[in-house]
């Protein structure tokens, strides 16, 4: 990197201004030179301006001269006129009297016979952004748009776009829209299709909140004319309008399993670009299309792993950080694909530390029985980095592979050797994931044990990692000899203990010791529990005066509370979500991949996307993977039994015999939950398809322990209309999306909804659970408290017709707004009846 | 859709801002310099690329300057940082030399490529070609020589622009003094070399990360064809024996044809005007690396240590390896090292860095076929990453054969090995 050159040495420059005094010189220097025609005076003009550019640069506010840069600006010189466009681009909107002045000559300019001259000058008149002189700005919008040079073209279609900002209702009046969407299909210069489909998307989208019929518009970009329009001229276009045309493609739902292979087969060449930003838009379009197709959509995976290396190891830090991100993510999804390149994910010493981290998360998912050993000798290297933090990822890393059962007998010597390093912040990392370990595998114990014993618990510091080793203390007090006297020495250094954490897993530990060896314990037991009744902090406290009741109740009964028999866990909770893992992946290439988080966690609702509805019906596409025979609403069932760990997911998806579509293994984590004897959580599992009596029982005792429980409140609930639902109504995403934009609205009302629905939906899951009770099926939910919005479908008893409801509910002002369609009209007043009731019944039973 | 773009110096400075919708707030500048300069105290390492506080950020380093762009919606990161990239390119070919002088002194004429550029957020147009027809300003160009001198670091930084002088920072609009323009076109072939050894010297991982770059002042836009090694394939799957060159896989340019590439492997093109990656590609084929590295650490006191690293030049001894740099981390108590290089030794330079408790030995020159050896004293050694740069390597397998029809342009082709990660374990 170049240092910059010394502050001496330069010389002086026109962006560095002397002091704010200057201005005024400069006010009286435009004036001298406003009229003057004399040779020579463009030269000094332009030096003038310059300065003055190069103050608004730096954050001086030279608005003051406005009048007079105006003034000036009647020139034929085309440097001289930009500046000046510049200049009043900027102060304009601050500033709209004096703007008016500049009207004028940005009229005439927008005839001149130059395209140059009238495309700068439409593109700095409508830069103004004042809101009383739109009326100025139509006329020469429209003939803009008209215009032989495609420079001027694509200027106006970007004015446009512009207009609808300062006035939409100026715009729309103008019939603007219509003659861009005509340019989008007849256009001879690629640009302005581009800039037509970015100012039509953007147009379309704002108005479609108020309108249907902009609403019906957006979708017709989405349709097959303009699609197959675009994708054939995909060449001509510049590699960022290809990006956007990409974009586009990646929303379009193809009819048939051969479109899709023919639009695959047009991009193939795309994955090849030099431009990464090209190459992840392609892969987006093959990763989208190829969704419900589970063998196609590994062979798309086989097909961009090698692009997307090349990517990552081209192009600048900045570029390969972006594509390995996305890289990431795939890895994560599929990990089995990406085993056999594990190298690529080796870090190398220069790397910055933000892609260090990913990289080790990529070797902890692809690390299999065939690489792990050495995946690990590599992790194992980093445990000595001079970077610390990400030494302790690394050692982080190695325990995870140990809990995902991958000779597990070489990575427990690893970390046995990490103890014996003597580099504290290693132990620390260390102790933490022995204790994981042995808690998963109770049968390391004797190896682990005797190392862990040699550790002077004087030497560790790090509060996670006390915990760590006080825990292995006590639930393998007799095994390690001198165990209650450790714990005695801890006990007595109460007072210098600051972590909660620590003295909880003091207590435990004491508590536990003693009843495998109460004679040494009795003194130190004693201690711990006037110390832990005189602790400040709560938890501490309450948890030795629990013990103390406990044993004073009954000792046999304490030991079976504190000291059952040891049970392995045999999974760790995961901390994300497998839907919020689906939503980023249904939003590829976006900053949702990059932040690892959705795009409602970050950004506010009208920057979501220009595909507001297509975004939200994204979420269809989830569901597709459960493939056709399950219900959709099955996969919101898995959710809820969250606590698997990506390990076990990883466990399923790594045979893709077991079910054909091994890509989906996140999704199918809950129907095929592992041992049920290890995970007492799955008993809550509720029954697939409930029968309306039975979900509230099971949710019955749940309310009740939260306190909940309402008086019978069902009674004043009308009672259901004679409707029958049929139990197993099945409706693929595809379908869904296709009805709904077909049929019209049958009925739209707004709701409130009971003070106990709103205190239970807490997760969307709780609606779509409860709803599914009522044979009303979730086909995708989404939001945040306070805004849900969920799809709903449901199919009538013996017969075909399908009811389509949205449903969106505002949790603070306690309404929902539905939103019915039918295939079958005259049953749909019942079926609104049927899905009110339903729906009131929410957090009552 | 972008919201901002700025520029800023080292020291956060505005070197030019354009607001793109009026709708930013102020001061986003200011509060994206001071996250930057606080990540590294805050957490650990750098600022990555993009983060998000009220408005989504997104920067790269080009020259000492920050590039940065802003928006609010959830746009896709690769494009919008391939595009800083591709402005900081196009800025460079309009100026010649990109650095904080040359901005300040042309930042009238980057506002006009930045209007041209992006229009409300939307890209329009990064080709220098198409530029040139709406940008009107003349480049004031700073000379080249005056420039203060760059050490090997700065020179690695920016791309290895240190050929034929002063030619390659000719701005492609600027005319020369003597009127007319020179046919030259530059084509460099710059390969990144990665390469871990573990202790007992055997190549862990390696790879060769390669680009094709060329810079074209061709006047009359001519096509040319660029032959690339007969014998190359492209894919692990078919291998063709040994003597072939494998890539794993490789990207072009889009003004790249490929229709002769499966046939001759011969690219055609007709070059735009600036500068731009013909092609990109990766290979991890078994090469045999330029270097070895062995490091010797003996205890020789109760706190004293003694390293002694010897390095090997393993390639032709026609060839030249220039600014070469070995780096070892030495332990956090190192307090004192104490040097002995070899009788005789020219160009070499040592240094114990304080405060990153580095070792770090510098080789100005080092021929094909020698070994060189350093010894140092110090307190206590645990590891060594050895880290070698390296330029000027024979790179054998690809070749640029071309000309086409009358023109008899200038031709300069430079081939350039550099390290990527170079390291040696102990």
């Amino acid at each position: 990197m170049a240092p910059p050159p010394p502050q001496s040495n330069r010389s002086p420059s026109p962006s560095q201004p002397s002091g704010k005094s200057e201005v005024s010189d400069l006010k009286s220097q435009l004036r001298q030179l406003a009229g003057s025609r004399a040779p020579g005076a463009d030269d000094s003009k332009r030096d003038l301006f310059k300065k003055v550019i190069s103050n608004m640069t730096i954050g001086i506010d030279v608005s003051s001269l406005f009048g007079e840069m105006v003034m000036c600006s009647a020139t034929s010189d085309i440097v001289l006129k930009k500046m000046c466009y510049l200049y009043v681009g900027n102060y304009a909107k601050g500033n709209p009297d004096l703007a008016l002045l500049t009207i004028n000559f940005l009229q005439r300019d927008c005839k001149d016979e130059d395209p140059m001259i009238r495309g700068l000058a439409l593109r700095s008149l409508c830069s103004l952004r004042v809101a009383n002189l739109v009326e100025y700005l139509v006329g020469p919008l429209g003939s803009g748009l008209k215009d032989n040079n495609s420079y001027v073209r694509m200027v106006a279609v970007i004015g446009v776009l512009k207009l609808y900002h300062i006035s939409a209702s100026t715009c729309i009046d103008a019939d603007f829209p219509a003659t861009l969407k005509h340019l989008l299909l007849h256009d001879p210069d690629t640009q302005v299709v581009a800039n037509c489909l970015s100012a039509l998307q953007e147009i379309w989208t704002l108005e479609s909140s108020t309108s249907e019929e902009a609403a019906r518009e957006r979708e017709t970009l989405l349709s097959k004319p303009v699609v197959y329009y675009l994708l054939n001229r995909i060449k001509e276009f510049s590699e960022w309008a290809q990006c956007l045309v990409l974009e586009l493609v990646a929303k379009y739902i193809p009819s048939d399993n051969s479109e899709i292979f023919d639009v695959m087969n047009l991009l193939e060449d795309r994955l090849q670009h030099a431009n990464g930003a090209v190459v992840l838009a392609t892969i987006k379009v093959f990763l989208q299309l190829t969704l419900s197709m589970a063998d196609v959509h590994q062979q798309v995976y086989e097909r961009i792993k090698a692009p997307l290396l090349t990517q990552v190891s081209s192009g600048s830090p900045e570029q390969s950080y972006a594509v390995l991100s996305h890289l990431h993510l795939l890895v994560m999804r599929a990990p089995y694909i990406f085993s056999a390149d594990y190298k690529h994910f080796y870090c190398q010493y220069n790397e910055p530390s933000y892609v260090k981290k990913l990289k080790l998360e990529m070797l902890t998912a692809v690390a299999n029985e065939s690489n792990t050993y050495e995946i690990v000798t590599e992790l194992c290297e980093y445990a000595a980095n001079v970077d610390i933090p990400i030494a302790r990822e690394s050692i982080r890393a190695v325990g995870k592979i140990a809990l995902q059962q991958y000779d597990v007998n070489a990575i427990v010597d690893r970390l046995l050797q990490f103890l014996e390093m003597e580099k504290d912040y290693v132990t620390s990392e260390a102790l933490v994931l022995v204790k994981d370990l042995l808690r998963k595998y109770p049968q390391w114990s004797q190896d682990c044990i005797a190392v862990v014993g040699n550790i002077s618990s004087k030497n560790v510091q790090e509060p996670k990692a006390k915990a760590a080793l006080i825990w292995m203390l006590g639930e393998y007090s007799q095994d390690m000899h001198d165990a209650p006297y450790v714990l005695e020495s801890l006990v007595e250094n109460w007072d210098e203990e600051h972590s909660a954490e620590v003295r909880l897993h003091l207590l435990t530990a004491v508590m536990k010791c003693f009843f495998k060896r109460p004679p040494e314990t009795q003194k130190a037991l004693g201690a711990v529990l006037a110390a832990g009744l005189a602790d400040f902090h709560q938890d501490v406290h309450d948890r030795a005066l629990f013990y103390y009741r406990l044993l004073q109740y009954n000792v046999s009964v304490a030991e079976n509370v504190v000291s059952p028999p040891k049970q392995a866990v045999s999974v760790f909770a995961d901390t994300q979500s497998s839907e919020i893992k689906d939503r980023i992946f249904d939003e590829f290439n976006s900053l949702s991949v990059v932040y690892q988080k959705p795009s409602y966690m970050f950004t506010d609702k009208e920057h979501r996307g220009t595909f507001e509805f297509a975004d939200e019906l994204g979420n269809l596409s989830i569901s597709a993977e459960s493939g056709e025979s399950v219900v959709p609403a099955q996969r919101v069932e898995a959710n809820d039994k969250d606590l698997l760990l990506g390990t076990s997911e990883k466990d399923e998806g790594r045979d893709p015999g077991s079910n054909g579509s091994a890509y989906y293994a996140p999704s199918l984590n809950g129907s095929s939950a592992p041992s049920a004897t290890s995970q007492p959580l799955a008993d809550l599992a509720f029954p697939t398809t409930g029968i309306s009596s039975q979900a509230p029982t099971s949710s019955l005792a749940i309310d009740d322990l939260l306190g909940l429980g309402f008086p019978d409140g069902t009674a004043a609930t009308p009672s259901p209309p004679p409707l029958n639902l049929n139990s197993k109504a099945v409706l693929d995403p595809g379908t869904f999306q296709q009805k709904w934009r077909q049929l019209p609205i049958s009925s739209s009302e707004e709701h409130s909804l009971s003070p106990q629905g709103i205190a239970s939906l807490t997760t969307p899951h709780a609606l779509v659970r409860h709803m599914r009770s009522h044979l009303i099926h979730c086909i995708a939910s989404g939001g945040q408290s306070p805004n849900f919005k969920f799809f709903f479908f449901a199919q009538k008893a013996e017969a075909t017709s399908i009811y389509l409801v949205e449903c969106i509910i505002n949790t603070s002002s306690t309404k929902s707004q539905i939103k019915i369609k039918a295939d079958d009209q005259s049953s749909s007043q019942a079926f609104s009846t049927l899905f009110q009731s339903a729906l009131s019944k929410f957090g009552l039973s | 859709m972008i919201l901002q773009f700025f520029v800023l110096s080292q020291r956060g400075d505005n070197i030019v801002y354009r607001d793109y919708r009026g709708e930013a707030q102020k001061g986003s500048a200011e509060t994206f310099f001071r996250k930057v300069k606080f990540w590294k105290e805050d957490a650990e390492g750098d600022a990555p690329p993009v983060f998000v506080d009220g408005v989504n950020y997104f920067h790269v380093k080009v020259a000492g300057l920050l590039f940065v762009a802003t928006t609010r919606v959830n746009v896709s990161p690769s494009l919008v940082l391939e595009l800083l990239q591709r402005i900081a390119r196009v800025i460079k070919d309009y100026l010649g030399v990109l650095n904080e002088d040359s901005f300040r002194k042309n930042f009238v004429l980057v506002y006009e490529l930045l209007d041209e550029v992006i229009d409300f957020g939307y890209v329009q147009t990064t080709s220098t070609e198409v530029l040139k027809s709406y940008v009107f300003n003349e480049p004031i160009v700073i000379d080249a020589a005056r420039m203060p001198p760059l050490g090997p670091a700065s020179i690695f930084m920016q791309g290895s622009k240190r050929m034929p002088g002063t030619a390659i920072t000719k701005s492609v609009v600027a005319n020369e003094p003597g009127g007319r323009k020179r046919d030259e076109i530059f084509v460099d072939v710059i390969e990144k070399i990665s390469v871990t050894f573990n202790s007992s010297g055997f190549i862990l991982t390696s790879e060769i990360d390669g680009t094709i770059q060329m810079k074209s002042y061709l006047t009359g836009n001519p096509e040319i064809r660029l032959a690339l090694n007969e014998d190359l394939s492209i894919g692990t799957s078919d291998y063709r024996g040994s003597g072939a060159v494998i890539l794993d896989d490789c990207n072009f340019h889009e003004s790249v044809h490929l229709d002769s590439f499966d046939v001759d492997r011969t690219l055609s093109l007709v070059p735009p005007d600036g500068e731009f990656p013909v092609m990109n590609y990766r290979m991890t084929q078994p090469f045999k690396p330029p270097f070895r590295i062995n490091a010797l650490i003996e205890e020789t006191g109760s706190l004293k240590a003694e390293v002694t690293i010897k390095v090997r030049a393993e390639f032709n001894s026609s060839v030249n390896a220039n600014s070469v740099l070995i780096q070892m981390p030495l332990p956090s108590f190192t307090a004192r090292v104490n040097f002995e290089l070899e009788p005789g030794a020219v160009g070499h330079t040592t240094d114990f860095k304080e405060a990153n408790k580095r070792l770090e030995w510098g080789l100005k020159k080092v021929v094909g076929g020698s070994e060189h050896t350093l010894r140092a004293k110090l307190t206590f050694s645990q590891e060594l990453h050895g880290n070698i740069m390296k330029e000027a390597g024979p790179v054998k397998y690809l070749q640029i054969a071309k000309t086409s029809k009358t023109q008899n342009p200038y031709r300069w082709v430079r081939y350039v090995t550099q390290a990527n990660s170079y390291v040696a374990r102990l």
